[in-house]
Protein backbone atom coordinates (compact mmCIF):
# COMPACT_ATOMS: atom_id res chain seq x y z
CA UNK A 1 0.00 0.00 0.00
CA UNK A 2 1.30 3.44 -0.86
CA UNK A 3 1.98 5.79 2.74
CA UNK A 4 -0.40 8.42 2.63
CA UNK A 5 0.34 9.91 5.48
CA UNK A 6 0.65 13.43 4.30
CA UNK A 7 -2.76 15.31 3.37
CA UNK A 8 -1.91 15.25 -0.33
CA UNK A 9 -3.96 16.54 -2.65
CA UNK A 10 -7.76 15.57 -3.47
CA UNK A 11 -7.46 14.65 -6.45
CA UNK A 12 -5.32 11.96 -5.92
CA UNK A 13 -7.06 10.60 -2.87
CA UNK A 14 -9.20 7.63 -4.57
CA UNK A 15 -11.71 7.44 -1.89
CA UNK A 16 -12.31 10.99 -2.48
CA UNK A 17 -13.21 9.95 -5.96
CA UNK A 18 -14.93 7.00 -5.61
CA UNK A 19 -16.94 9.48 -2.91
CA UNK A 20 -17.92 12.07 -5.45
CA UNK A 21 -18.26 9.66 -8.27
CA UNK A 22 -21.21 7.82 -5.99
CA UNK A 23 -22.57 11.38 -5.42
CA UNK A 24 -23.07 11.73 -9.05
CA UNK A 25 -24.32 7.73 -9.64
CA UNK A 26 -26.89 8.82 -7.32
CA UNK A 27 -27.99 12.44 -8.91
CA UNK A 28 -28.09 10.70 -11.93
CA UNK A 29 -30.29 8.30 -10.61
CA UNK A 30 -32.71 10.35 -8.62
CA UNK A 31 -32.98 12.66 -11.78
CA UNK A 32 -33.91 9.43 -14.11
CA UNK A 33 -36.76 8.60 -11.73
CA UNK A 34 -37.87 12.17 -11.17
CA UNK A 35 -37.81 13.10 -14.63
CA UNK A 36 -39.58 9.77 -15.15
CA UNK A 37 -42.37 10.51 -12.16
CA UNK A 38 -42.76 13.91 -13.97
CA UNK A 39 -43.63 13.08 -17.20
CA UNK A 40 -46.60 10.71 -16.07
CA UNK A 41 -47.65 12.41 -13.05
CA UNK A 42 -46.92 15.97 -14.28
CA UNK A 43 -48.69 17.53 -10.82
CA UNK A 44 -47.25 20.63 -9.34
CA UNK A 45 -45.74 19.45 -6.52
CA UNK A 46 -43.34 17.74 -8.48
CA UNK A 47 -42.32 21.06 -9.97
CA UNK A 48 -40.27 21.33 -6.45
CA UNK A 49 -38.66 18.38 -6.83
CA UNK A 50 -37.43 18.73 -10.33
CA UNK A 51 -36.08 22.11 -9.05
CA UNK A 52 -35.02 21.05 -6.11
CA UNK A 53 -32.99 18.36 -8.08
CA UNK A 54 -31.44 20.80 -10.71
CA UNK A 55 -30.23 22.91 -7.51
CA UNK A 56 -28.42 19.94 -6.30
CA UNK A 57 -26.45 19.35 -9.34
CA UNK A 58 -25.08 23.10 -8.97
CA UNK A 59 -24.67 22.19 -5.69
CA UNK A 60 -22.52 18.94 -5.94
CA UNK A 61 -20.94 20.09 -9.64
CA UNK A 62 -19.41 23.19 -7.51
CA UNK A 63 -18.44 21.00 -4.26
CA UNK A 64 -16.90 18.91 -6.46
CA UNK A 65 -14.98 20.75 -8.62
CA UNK A 66 -13.68 22.76 -5.62
CA UNK A 67 -12.11 19.51 -3.43
CA UNK A 68 -10.82 18.69 -6.88
CA UNK A 69 -9.25 21.62 -8.01
CA UNK A 70 -7.08 22.33 -4.85
CA UNK A 71 -6.87 22.75 -0.71
CA UNK A 72 -7.31 26.50 -1.50
CA UNK A 73 -9.94 26.60 -3.65
CA UNK A 74 -12.20 24.19 -1.22
CA UNK A 75 -11.33 27.07 1.55
CA UNK A 76 -12.86 29.96 -1.30
CA UNK A 77 -15.88 27.90 -1.50
CA UNK A 78 -16.62 27.44 2.02
CA UNK A 79 -16.17 31.18 3.22
CA UNK A 80 -18.61 31.80 -0.03
CA UNK A 81 -21.06 29.55 2.15
CA UNK A 82 -20.34 31.23 5.12
CA UNK A 83 -20.62 34.75 3.22
CA UNK A 84 -23.64 33.25 1.56
CA UNK A 85 -24.90 32.35 5.05
CA UNK A 86 -24.21 35.40 7.01
CA UNK A 87 -25.36 37.62 4.76
CA UNK A 88 -28.40 35.94 4.99
CA UNK A 89 -28.67 36.10 8.12
CA UNK A 90 -28.11 39.51 8.50
CA UNK A 91 -30.54 40.59 6.21
CA UNK A 92 -33.21 38.65 8.01
CA UNK A 93 -31.90 39.36 11.92
CA UNK A 94 -32.98 42.63 13.34
CA UNK A 95 -30.28 45.22 13.24
CA UNK A 96 -29.57 48.51 13.76
CA UNK A 97 -28.02 51.38 11.63
CA UNK A 98 -25.67 52.22 14.04
CA UNK A 99 -23.81 48.87 13.81
CA UNK A 100 -23.06 48.90 9.84
CA UNK A 101 -19.70 49.30 11.08
CA UNK A 102 -19.87 46.38 13.09
CA UNK A 103 -21.36 44.28 10.44
CA UNK A 104 -18.86 45.06 7.93
CA UNK A 105 -16.43 44.25 10.39
CA UNK A 106 -18.06 41.06 11.33
CA UNK A 107 -17.82 40.52 7.42
CA UNK A 108 -14.07 40.63 7.50
CA UNK A 109 -13.95 38.12 10.01
CA UNK A 110 -14.88 35.35 6.94
CA UNK A 111 -11.51 35.93 5.17
CA UNK A 112 -9.65 36.45 8.59
CA UNK A 113 -11.20 33.02 9.78
CA UNK A 114 -10.69 30.98 6.62
CA UNK A 115 -6.94 32.32 6.37
CA UNK A 116 -6.17 30.72 9.99
CA UNK A 117 -7.51 27.70 8.75
CA UNK A 118 -4.95 27.61 5.36
CA UNK A 119 -2.16 28.26 7.90
CA UNK A 120 -3.39 25.58 9.65
CA UNK A 121 -2.55 27.49 13.18
CA UNK A 122 -4.97 25.54 15.54
CA UNK A 123 -4.79 27.48 18.17
CA UNK A 124 -5.75 30.75 16.56
CA UNK A 125 -8.64 29.14 14.44
CA UNK A 126 -10.28 28.04 17.46
CA UNK A 127 -10.10 31.06 19.30
CA UNK A 128 -10.35 34.18 16.89
CA UNK A 129 -14.19 34.05 16.54
CA UNK A 130 -15.01 32.96 20.25
CA UNK A 131 -12.68 35.28 22.43
CA UNK A 132 -11.03 38.12 19.94
CA UNK A 133 -14.40 38.67 17.85
CA UNK A 134 -16.71 38.61 20.78
CA UNK A 135 -14.88 40.87 22.61
CA UNK A 136 -14.48 43.26 20.12
CA UNK A 137 -17.83 43.47 18.22
CA UNK A 138 -19.51 44.90 21.60
CA UNK A 139 -16.38 47.13 22.19
CA UNK A 140 -17.19 48.34 18.73
CA UNK A 141 -20.59 48.66 19.04
CA UNK A 142 -20.16 50.81 22.43
CA UNK A 143 -17.80 53.12 20.31
CA UNK A 144 -21.13 53.93 18.38
CA UNK A 145 -23.00 55.96 21.95
CA UNK A 146 -26.26 54.40 21.10
CA UNK A 147 -27.62 51.74 23.88
CA UNK A 148 -31.20 51.55 22.94
CA UNK A 149 -31.06 47.85 22.01
CA UNK A 150 -27.98 47.12 22.81
CA UNK A 151 -28.43 43.51 24.17
CA UNK A 152 -30.41 42.51 21.58
CA UNK A 153 -28.11 43.76 18.72
CA UNK A 154 -25.12 42.15 20.45
CA UNK A 155 -26.90 38.58 20.75
CA UNK A 156 -27.49 38.81 16.63
CA UNK A 157 -24.71 39.70 15.78
CA UNK A 158 -22.96 37.11 18.24
CA UNK A 159 -25.17 34.39 17.28
CA UNK A 160 -25.47 34.86 14.05
CA UNK A 161 -20.79 35.31 13.62
CA UNK A 162 -21.09 31.74 15.57
CA UNK A 163 -23.11 29.78 13.58
CA UNK A 164 -22.39 30.56 9.98
CA UNK A 165 -18.78 31.96 10.25
CA UNK A 166 -17.60 30.31 13.63
CA UNK A 167 -19.03 26.64 12.71
CA UNK A 168 -19.04 26.56 9.30
CA UNK A 169 -15.14 27.13 9.16
CA UNK A 170 -14.76 23.77 10.67
CA UNK A 171 -15.34 22.31 7.18
CA UNK A 172 -12.20 23.89 6.31
CA UNK A 173 -9.77 22.68 9.39
CA UNK A 174 -11.46 19.68 8.73
CA UNK A 175 -9.96 19.96 5.30
CA UNK A 176 -6.71 20.68 6.52
CA UNK A 177 -5.98 16.95 8.70
CA UNK A 178 -3.87 14.89 7.61
CA UNK A 179 -4.51 10.82 7.37
CA UNK A 180 -3.38 8.73 9.89
CA UNK A 181 -1.85 5.50 10.41
CA UNK A 182 -5.00 3.71 10.44
CA UNK A 183 -6.01 4.82 7.18
CA UNK A 184 -4.27 6.47 4.79
CA UNK A 185 -6.57 7.89 2.53
CA UNK A 186 -9.03 8.70 5.44
CA UNK A 187 -7.62 12.70 6.04
CA UNK A 188 -9.43 16.44 5.17
CA UNK A 189 -11.39 15.95 1.88
CA UNK A 190 -12.58 12.72 2.66
CA UNK A 191 -13.84 13.84 5.97
CA UNK A 192 -14.95 16.83 5.01
CA UNK A 193 -17.06 14.70 2.12
CA UNK A 194 -17.73 12.37 5.20
CA UNK A 195 -19.44 14.65 6.92
CA UNK A 196 -21.24 16.72 3.98
CA UNK A 197 -23.03 13.45 2.70
CA UNK A 198 -24.10 12.12 6.32
CA UNK A 199 -25.67 15.52 7.15
CA UNK A 200 -27.21 16.06 3.92
CA UNK A 201 -28.63 12.06 3.70
CA UNK A 202 -29.49 12.30 6.86
CA UNK A 203 -31.86 14.92 6.04
CA UNK A 204 -33.33 13.46 3.23
CA UNK A 205 -34.03 10.07 5.00
CA UNK A 206 -34.85 11.92 7.90
CA UNK A 207 -37.99 13.29 5.53
CA UNK A 208 -38.72 10.05 4.00
CA UNK A 209 -38.75 8.13 7.26
CA UNK A 210 -41.20 11.04 8.25
CA UNK A 211 -43.70 11.30 5.27
CA UNK A 212 -44.08 7.72 4.91
CA UNK A 213 -44.07 6.73 8.73
CA UNK A 214 -44.22 9.92 11.06
CA UNK A 215 -47.67 10.72 13.37
CA UNK A 216 -45.49 11.82 16.37
CA UNK A 217 -44.13 15.38 16.48
CA UNK A 218 -41.18 16.52 18.14
CA UNK A 219 -41.43 20.22 18.59
CA UNK A 220 -44.63 20.96 16.95
CA UNK A 221 -44.59 24.26 17.86
CA UNK A 222 -41.39 24.76 15.86
CA UNK A 223 -40.92 22.59 13.12
CA UNK A 224 -44.50 21.08 12.14
CA UNK A 225 -43.30 18.27 10.15
CA UNK A 226 -40.58 16.88 11.95
CA UNK A 227 -41.92 13.47 13.69
CA UNK A 228 -39.86 10.64 15.99
CA UNK A 229 -40.82 8.60 13.16
CA UNK A 230 -38.60 10.90 10.85
CA UNK A 231 -35.97 11.85 13.45
CA UNK A 232 -35.31 7.93 14.64
CA UNK A 233 -35.38 6.50 11.02
CA UNK A 234 -33.15 8.99 9.75
CA UNK A 235 -30.39 8.66 12.68
CA UNK A 236 -30.38 4.72 11.88
CA UNK A 237 -30.21 5.12 8.66
CA UNK A 238 -27.04 8.04 9.22
CA UNK A 239 -25.65 5.61 11.35
CA UNK A 240 -25.49 2.70 9.20
CA UNK A 241 -24.24 4.64 6.28
CA UNK A 242 -21.44 6.44 8.84
CA UNK A 243 -19.99 2.93 10.05
CA UNK A 244 -20.06 1.47 6.34
CA UNK A 245 -18.49 5.00 4.84
CA UNK A 246 -16.02 5.08 7.92
CA UNK A 247 -14.19 1.86 6.77
CA UNK A 248 -13.02 3.73 3.42
CA UNK A 249 -13.40 7.42 4.15
CA UNK A 250 -12.05 7.82 8.01
CA UNK A 251 -9.43 6.96 10.59
CA UNK A 252 -12.00 5.91 12.92
CA UNK A 253 -12.88 2.77 14.23
CA UNK A 254 -15.90 1.19 13.30
CA UNK A 255 -17.45 1.53 17.51
CA UNK A 256 -16.23 5.31 17.08
CA UNK A 257 -17.99 5.67 13.68
CA UNK A 258 -21.66 4.26 15.39
CA UNK A 259 -21.04 7.55 17.83
CA UNK A 260 -19.97 9.62 15.14
CA UNK A 261 -23.37 8.83 12.87
CA UNK A 262 -25.47 8.80 15.83
CA UNK A 263 -23.93 12.20 16.83
CA UNK A 264 -24.28 13.66 12.88
CA UNK A 265 -27.92 12.25 12.92
CA UNK A 266 -29.10 13.74 15.94
CA UNK A 267 -27.75 16.61 15.76
CA UNK A 268 -28.51 17.54 11.99
CA UNK A 269 -31.82 17.49 13.09
CA UNK A 270 -30.68 20.20 16.10
CA UNK A 271 -29.13 22.28 13.61
CA UNK A 272 -31.88 21.98 11.28
CA UNK A 273 -34.90 22.68 13.68
CA UNK A 274 -32.96 25.57 15.12
CA UNK A 275 -32.74 27.32 12.23
CA UNK A 276 -36.37 26.51 11.95
CA UNK A 277 -36.93 28.70 15.35
CA UNK A 278 -34.96 31.64 14.02
CA UNK A 279 -37.22 31.40 10.96
CA UNK A 280 -40.40 31.64 12.74
CA UNK A 281 -39.36 33.69 15.37
CA UNK A 282 -38.71 36.35 12.25
CA UNK A 283 -42.16 35.03 10.75
CA UNK A 284 -40.47 34.05 7.90
CA UNK A 285 -40.57 30.22 5.33
CA UNK A 286 -37.27 30.70 3.74
CA UNK A 287 -33.84 32.32 4.34
CA UNK A 288 -33.85 33.87 0.61
CA UNK A 289 -34.18 32.37 -2.72
CA UNK A 290 -30.73 32.07 -3.53
CA UNK A 291 -31.19 28.20 -4.35
CA UNK A 292 -34.87 27.48 -6.45
CA UNK A 293 -36.21 24.55 -4.63
CA UNK A 294 -34.72 24.34 -1.35
CA UNK A 295 -34.77 28.39 -0.45
CA UNK A 296 -31.38 30.30 0.93
CA UNK A 297 -27.85 29.12 1.77
CA UNK A 298 -28.52 28.75 5.29
CA UNK A 299 -31.78 26.46 4.52
CA UNK A 300 -29.27 24.10 3.22
CA UNK A 301 -26.30 24.29 5.60
CA UNK A 302 -28.86 24.50 8.88
CA UNK A 303 -27.82 20.92 9.76
CA UNK A 304 -23.72 21.32 9.17
CA UNK A 305 -23.72 24.55 11.56
CA UNK A 306 -24.13 21.93 14.41
CA UNK A 307 -22.69 18.50 12.57
CA UNK A 308 -19.13 20.43 10.97
CA UNK A 309 -17.95 21.61 14.59
CA UNK A 310 -19.26 18.28 16.57
CA UNK A 311 -17.73 15.79 13.86
CA UNK A 312 -14.53 18.24 13.67
CA UNK A 313 -13.91 17.83 17.42
CA UNK A 314 -14.91 14.02 18.08
CA UNK A 315 -12.55 13.01 15.18
CA UNK A 316 -9.79 15.51 16.68
CA UNK A 317 -10.44 14.26 20.12
CA UNK A 318 -10.00 10.63 19.27
CA UNK A 319 -7.85 9.93 15.65
CA UNK A 320 -5.58 13.15 16.18
CA UNK B 1 -16.00 57.89 -27.07
CA UNK B 2 -14.15 58.03 -23.65
CA UNK B 3 -17.40 58.45 -22.27
CA UNK B 4 -18.83 55.10 -23.99
CA UNK B 5 -16.09 53.15 -22.67
CA UNK B 6 -16.35 54.44 -19.32
CA UNK B 7 -19.68 53.51 -19.07
CA UNK B 8 -19.26 50.26 -20.42
CA UNK B 9 -16.23 49.68 -17.41
CA UNK B 10 -18.25 51.42 -14.85
CA UNK B 11 -21.59 48.99 -15.20
CA UNK B 12 -20.03 45.88 -15.97
CA UNK B 13 -16.79 45.54 -14.46
CA UNK B 14 -17.56 47.69 -11.00
CA UNK B 15 -21.56 47.92 -10.71
CA UNK B 16 -22.27 44.33 -11.58
CA UNK B 17 -20.07 42.61 -10.00
CA UNK B 18 -20.86 44.54 -6.84
CA UNK B 19 -24.48 44.38 -7.03
CA UNK B 20 -25.08 40.65 -7.36
CA UNK B 21 -21.80 39.57 -5.95
CA UNK B 22 -21.30 41.20 -2.92
CA UNK B 23 -24.66 42.36 -2.58
CA UNK B 24 -27.21 40.32 -4.15
CA UNK B 25 -30.69 41.59 -5.49
CA UNK B 26 -33.41 39.92 -6.11
CA UNK B 27 -35.54 40.95 -8.80
CA UNK B 28 -39.11 39.70 -8.95
CA UNK B 29 -41.36 39.92 -12.38
CA UNK B 30 -38.04 41.56 -14.72
CA UNK B 31 -39.68 40.37 -17.65
CA UNK B 32 -42.14 43.39 -16.95
CA UNK B 33 -39.39 45.45 -17.93
CA UNK B 34 -39.59 47.28 -20.51
CA UNK B 35 -37.11 46.30 -23.95
CA UNK B 36 -37.35 49.58 -25.54
CA UNK B 37 -38.07 53.28 -25.04
CA UNK B 38 -39.72 55.59 -24.50
CA UNK B 39 -40.43 54.71 -20.71
CA UNK B 40 -40.75 55.98 -17.52
CA UNK B 41 -39.48 54.05 -14.68
CA UNK B 42 -40.46 55.17 -11.65
CA UNK B 43 -38.41 53.73 -7.71
CA UNK B 44 -38.85 54.65 -4.34
CA UNK B 45 -35.55 56.40 -3.67
CA UNK B 46 -33.46 55.43 -0.06
CA UNK B 47 -29.82 54.78 -1.89
CA UNK B 48 -27.62 55.90 -4.83
CA UNK B 49 -27.44 52.00 -5.33
CA UNK B 50 -31.14 52.38 -6.81
CA UNK B 51 -30.32 54.13 -9.99
CA UNK B 52 -27.53 51.44 -10.76
CA UNK B 53 -29.20 48.64 -9.67
CA UNK B 54 -32.52 49.79 -11.81
CA UNK B 55 -30.08 50.48 -14.93
CA UNK B 56 -28.54 47.10 -15.05
CA UNK B 57 -31.35 45.02 -14.34
CA UNK B 58 -32.94 46.22 -17.57
CA UNK B 59 -32.71 44.38 -20.20
CA UNK B 60 -29.31 44.93 -22.56
CA UNK B 61 -31.73 46.55 -25.55
CA UNK B 62 -33.19 49.30 -23.21
CA UNK B 63 -29.34 49.91 -21.22
CA UNK B 64 -28.17 52.72 -23.93
CA UNK B 65 -31.34 54.70 -23.91
CA UNK B 66 -31.47 54.91 -20.17
CA UNK B 67 -31.40 58.02 -18.70
CA UNK B 68 -31.46 58.69 -14.42
CA UNK B 69 -33.20 61.89 -13.86
CA UNK B 70 -31.36 63.89 -11.64
CA UNK B 71 -30.98 67.43 -9.72
CA UNK B 72 -28.84 69.55 -11.57
CA UNK B 73 -27.88 71.08 -8.07
CA UNK B 74 -26.17 67.90 -6.39
CA UNK B 75 -24.84 65.61 -10.21
CA UNK B 76 -23.27 69.24 -12.01
CA UNK B 77 -21.19 70.07 -8.98
CA UNK B 78 -17.76 70.38 -10.45
CA UNK B 79 -15.89 69.25 -13.42
CA UNK B 80 -15.13 65.45 -12.32
CA UNK B 81 -18.87 64.66 -11.36
CA UNK B 82 -20.16 66.73 -14.31
CA UNK B 83 -18.09 64.22 -16.72
CA UNK B 84 -19.48 61.21 -14.75
CA UNK B 85 -23.44 62.28 -15.02
CA UNK B 86 -22.93 63.17 -18.27
CA UNK B 87 -21.08 60.82 -19.86
CA UNK B 88 -21.35 57.48 -17.69
CA UNK B 89 -24.53 57.92 -15.71
CA UNK B 90 -25.86 59.76 -19.01
CA UNK B 91 -28.43 61.52 -16.65
CA UNK B 92 -31.38 63.94 -17.32
CA UNK B 93 -30.47 67.22 -15.68
CA UNK B 94 -33.07 68.66 -14.05
CA UNK B 95 -33.24 72.24 -11.77
CA UNK B 96 -35.33 71.64 -8.63
CA UNK B 97 -34.58 75.50 -7.47
CA UNK B 98 -36.63 78.21 -9.49
CA UNK B 99 -33.64 80.42 -9.37
CA UNK B 100 -31.87 78.12 -11.45
CA UNK B 101 -33.83 77.75 -14.28
CA UNK B 102 -34.29 80.51 -17.15
CA UNK B 103 -37.35 82.73 -17.27
CA UNK B 104 -40.61 80.84 -17.82
CA UNK B 105 -39.00 77.52 -18.64
CA UNK B 106 -40.01 74.17 -17.01
CA UNK B 107 -38.19 71.59 -14.80
CA UNK B 108 -40.03 68.56 -16.67
CA UNK B 109 -39.07 70.25 -20.32
CA UNK B 110 -35.79 67.91 -20.79
CA UNK B 111 -37.42 64.82 -19.39
CA UNK B 112 -40.07 65.79 -22.36
CA UNK B 113 -37.42 66.15 -24.24
CA UNK B 114 -35.43 62.61 -23.56
CA UNK B 115 -38.74 61.00 -23.66
CA UNK B 116 -39.38 62.75 -27.75
CA UNK B 117 -35.80 61.26 -28.49
CA UNK B 118 -36.90 57.95 -27.32
CA UNK B 119 -35.10 57.35 -23.98
CA UNK B 120 -36.53 55.21 -21.06
CA UNK B 121 -35.99 57.59 -18.08
CA UNK B 122 -35.75 56.64 -14.53
CA UNK B 123 -38.21 58.88 -12.26
CA UNK B 124 -37.92 59.51 -8.22
CA UNK B 125 -41.33 60.87 -7.43
CA UNK B 126 -40.17 61.03 -3.77
CA UNK B 127 -37.31 63.98 -4.92
CA UNK B 128 -34.84 62.51 -2.95
CA UNK B 129 -33.42 59.96 -1.10
CA UNK B 130 -34.78 60.70 2.31
CA UNK B 131 -34.25 58.38 5.86
CA UNK B 132 -33.22 54.80 4.61
CA UNK B 133 -36.47 52.19 3.81
CA UNK B 134 -38.72 54.94 4.51
CA UNK B 135 -40.97 55.80 1.58
CA UNK B 136 -41.91 59.67 1.68
CA UNK B 137 -45.11 61.07 -0.33
CA UNK B 138 -44.65 61.51 -4.23
CA UNK B 139 -44.15 64.82 -5.65
CA UNK B 140 -46.80 65.65 -8.71
CA UNK B 141 -44.22 66.14 -11.53
CA UNK B 142 -44.71 62.49 -12.34
CA UNK B 143 -48.29 62.82 -12.96
CA UNK B 144 -47.70 65.86 -15.23
CA UNK B 145 -45.37 64.13 -16.78
CA UNK B 146 -47.68 61.03 -17.58
CA UNK B 147 -49.93 63.27 -19.00
CA UNK B 148 -47.57 64.78 -21.12
CA UNK B 149 -46.98 61.34 -22.34
CA UNK B 150 -50.04 59.11 -22.48
CA UNK B 151 -48.82 56.53 -24.78
CA UNK B 152 -45.46 56.31 -22.60
CA UNK B 153 -45.89 52.98 -19.78
CA UNK B 154 -45.11 54.27 -16.52
CA UNK B 155 -42.98 51.18 -14.78
CA UNK B 156 -43.53 51.03 -11.26
CA UNK B 157 -40.16 49.95 -9.23
CA UNK B 158 -39.80 49.29 -5.90
CA UNK B 159 -36.80 48.24 -4.19
CA UNK B 160 -35.98 46.90 -0.35
CA UNK B 161 -33.01 47.26 0.96
CA UNK B 162 -30.50 49.40 -0.74
CA UNK B 163 -31.28 51.93 1.50
CA UNK B 164 -29.31 49.53 4.16
CA UNK B 165 -26.36 48.19 1.99
CA UNK B 166 -25.82 52.09 1.12
CA UNK B 167 -28.25 54.83 3.53
CA UNK B 168 -27.85 58.61 2.36
CA UNK B 169 -24.31 60.27 3.97
CA UNK B 170 -22.82 57.09 4.35
CA UNK B 171 -19.19 55.84 2.39
CA UNK B 172 -19.21 52.36 3.56
CA UNK B 173 -20.90 49.59 1.29
CA UNK B 174 -22.27 46.62 3.60
CA UNK B 175 -23.55 43.98 2.28
CA UNK B 176 -27.42 42.92 2.98
CA UNK B 177 -29.59 40.57 0.30
CA UNK B 178 -31.62 43.34 -1.22
CA UNK B 179 -35.04 42.96 -3.22
CA UNK B 180 -36.40 44.54 -6.32
CA UNK B 181 -40.22 44.62 -7.15
CA UNK B 182 -41.39 45.19 -10.68
CA UNK B 183 -45.11 46.19 -10.77
CA UNK B 184 -47.39 46.32 -13.67
CA UNK B 185 -47.50 49.04 -16.31
CA UNK B 186 -49.68 52.20 -15.67
CA UNK B 187 -50.64 54.88 -18.45
CA UNK B 188 -52.19 58.20 -17.71
CA UNK B 189 -56.16 58.23 -17.22
CA UNK B 190 -57.04 61.58 -17.78
CA UNK B 191 -57.22 62.62 -14.29
CA UNK B 192 -54.34 64.07 -12.01
CA UNK B 193 -55.48 62.98 -8.59
CA UNK B 194 -56.63 59.23 -10.29
CA UNK B 195 -53.08 59.04 -11.49
CA UNK B 196 -51.43 59.40 -8.22
CA UNK B 197 -53.81 57.08 -6.48
CA UNK B 198 -53.51 54.13 -8.68
CA UNK B 199 -49.42 55.15 -8.41
CA UNK B 200 -49.44 55.00 -4.82
CA UNK B 201 -51.50 52.36 -4.20
CA UNK B 202 -49.48 50.41 -6.54
CA UNK B 203 -46.09 51.11 -4.91
CA UNK B 204 -47.81 50.11 -1.20
CA UNK B 205 -48.73 46.81 -3.10
CA UNK B 206 -45.41 46.54 -4.12
CA UNK B 207 -44.16 47.11 -0.74
CA UNK B 208 -46.25 44.48 1.13
CA UNK B 209 -44.91 41.64 -0.68
CA UNK B 210 -41.52 41.03 0.50
CA UNK B 211 -40.25 40.19 4.49
CA UNK B 212 -39.24 43.37 6.39
CA UNK B 213 -36.83 43.58 8.43
CA UNK B 214 -36.38 45.50 12.17
CA UNK B 215 -33.87 47.90 11.13
CA UNK B 216 -33.69 51.09 13.71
Amino acid sequence: MIEFFERGEAVHNPVVLWALASLFVILIGATIIVNYLHSRGGSGEFDEVVQRLRTWWLIIVLLSSAILLSSNASLVFFALISFLGLKEFLTLAPTRRVDRNVLFYIYLSIPVQYMWAALEWYGMFIIFVPVYLFLFVPLRMVLGGNTTNFLKAAGVLHWGVMTTVFSLSHLAFLLMLPATESNPYGSGPALVLYVIILTQLNDVAQFIWGKTFGSRRVVPSVSPNKTWEGLLGGVLTTTTLAVVLSIWMTPMSLFQAVFAGLGIGIFGFVGDVCVSAVKRDLGIKDTSQMLPGHGGVLDRVDSLTYTAPLFFHYVYYFCY
Amino acid sequence: MLGKIARFFFFNFFIRPMVFLYLGVNIRRSFLLPKKGPAILVANHNSHLDTVVLMIACPRSLFSHLRPVAAADYWLKGPLLTWFSTHVLNIVPIHRKKEDRPEGSDPLDSIGKALDEGSAVIFFPEGSRGEPEQMTSFKRGIAILAERHPDVPVVPVYFQGLGRALPRGEGLLVPFLCDMYVGEHLYWSGDEEEFMKRLVRRFESLSREGYKPQWE
